[in-house]
């Protein structure tokens, strides 16, 4: 464990961008934007975070994730708080994010706008040959953020990250 | 004065919570992986609106959602006697999870323009989530209505039977004028009005018939749940998903 003389807010969303979703090791929880204030004083850092759907397991153990790296990096007092009432959307997810999500395998969330039903209707590109013959297999999947689809193409699975 | 909310957020935390643990009975025994993997999804989605609405509840004052769910007698919860019952065959599951999903809909919306803010931002979270649990359900009712005479058959019987135990979703809550008054909730009946003209075309068009006059319920429906009056199998289900906490109360996992 090393020491901080100076903390800065900086070095906690630098820390931040080393904490992944368990589920999608690719993404940080600030590409997933989760996280919503940040606020030190001294040694002593808080973060106000939302959950993205309800009932996402993996949420404890981001949490417990983001306690230990800010201790890793020389933080005293670590207070996340998690507000339920937050709305997190995948609309906010960054080109960034989307691409980063895309090279891993899972197609991005298509952008809901106001309408939910309409983005479902949506073609859905094939995250391995870029082709739109793809079908629905499930509104659900292996998580609560994913959905199944088959590429008729390149004929593979694929899963989907659900707009929501 | 808003503490007179956390019986109304009990109650349908209370749902959420039962109708989720009936949900999770199916994984690994539902008739196809899709259905397993979709009930399955759809029970941890319930868990965590009941969530949602004990955390509401616990900022009022009220005692930690852990407590809530695992630590409190049967006898003091609240959920509609409709979530209650045995999951049934695929069939009931399906319909019950149909007429459920769609009083969620009809709900959340009518929360959307509640004058207390917390209830107005979990609802619009919730409503997306459950946008995805309708959608399922109701191709499965409508392909499943009229598919084959077995498939008809079966559903049918559950409509028949998941109807009447379905409108205890709109029996009124305790306090509910206060709440209406002040224009945090919608009354109850006018919900169950919208829902039913959701619900009896759209079963129809699947060719099931339900026991209604036009869009008026023509049976004694089945009540009971928000008085604390129960079905014989909350003491059971609720033993059943109380008994991991139980056996060490207070545990740190």
């Amino acid at each position: 464990m090393k020491t901080l003389t100076h903390h800065t807010l900086e070095d906690v969303w630098k820390a931040l961008h080393d904490v992944k979703d368990p589920e999608i090791p690719v993404l940080s929880l600030v590409d997933l934007n989760v996280i919503r204030d940040v606020a030190i004083d001294g040694t002593g850092v808080s973060i106000r975070m939302v959950p993205t759907f309800s009932g996402c397991p993996a949420l404890d153990m981001m949490r417990q994730e983001i306690v230990a790296k800010l201790r890793e990096v020389g933080f005293g007092n670590i207070d996340v708080r998690v507000d339920r009432n937050a709305v997190w959307s995948t609309d906010e997810l960054s080109d960034a994010t989307r691409a980063k999500l895309r090279e891993f395998g899972i197609a991005p969330p298509a952008r809901k706008g106001n309408s939910l039903v309409a983005a479902l209707m949506l073609p859905v590109e094939c995250p391995f040959c870029h082709s739109k013959e793809t079908r629905l297999e499930g509104e659900f999947g292996a998580t609560l953020c994913k959905q199944l689809f088959y590429c008729d193409d390149c004929r593979q699975s694929f899963e989907r990250f659900k707009p929501l | 004065m808003t503490n007179r909310i956390i019986p109304y957020l009990t109650s349908l935390a209370d749902d959420e919570l039962v109708l989720g643990h009936r949900d999770s009975e199916w994984t690994g025994y539902a008739p196809i992986l899709e259905e397993d993997i979709a009930f399955s999804n759809i029970a941890q989605d319930e868990l965590g609106h009941s969530l949602a609405f004990y955390t509401l509840a616990e900022k009022l004052g009220n005692s930690s959602p852990d407590t809530m769910a695992f630590d409190r007698p049967w006898q003091k919860f609240f959920c509609c006697r409709f979530v209650q019952y045995p999951k049934g065959d695929f069939a009931y599951t399906v319909m019950r999870q149909f007429l459920f999903d769609s009083a969620e809909r009809v709900r959340m919306k009518s929360l959307g323009s509640s004058t207390y803010e917390p209830l107005r931002d979990c609802s619009s979270k919730i409503l997306a989530e459950e946008a995805y649990h309708l959608m399922h359900t109701q191709a499965l009712i409508e392909r499943l209505g009229d598919a084959t005479e077995e498939s008809h058959n079966r559903m049918q019987s559950a409509a028949a039977a998941a109807f009447p135990q379905s409108l205890g979703m709109f029996e009124d809550f305790e306090g509910e004028d206060e709440l209406v008054k002040q224009g945090i909730i919608v009354p109850s009946k006018d919900l169950k009005a919208e829902w039913l003209s959701f619900v009896v075309p759209l079963l129809e068009r699947a060719s099931l018939k339900l026991p209604v006059r036009g869009l008026e319920p023509d049976c004694i429906p089945d009540l009971g749940g928000r008085r604390g009056k129960h079905t014989e199998h909350l003491a059971h289900v609720v033993a059943d998903l109380q008994k991991v906490y139980q056996m060490a109360p207070g545990a740190n996992w």
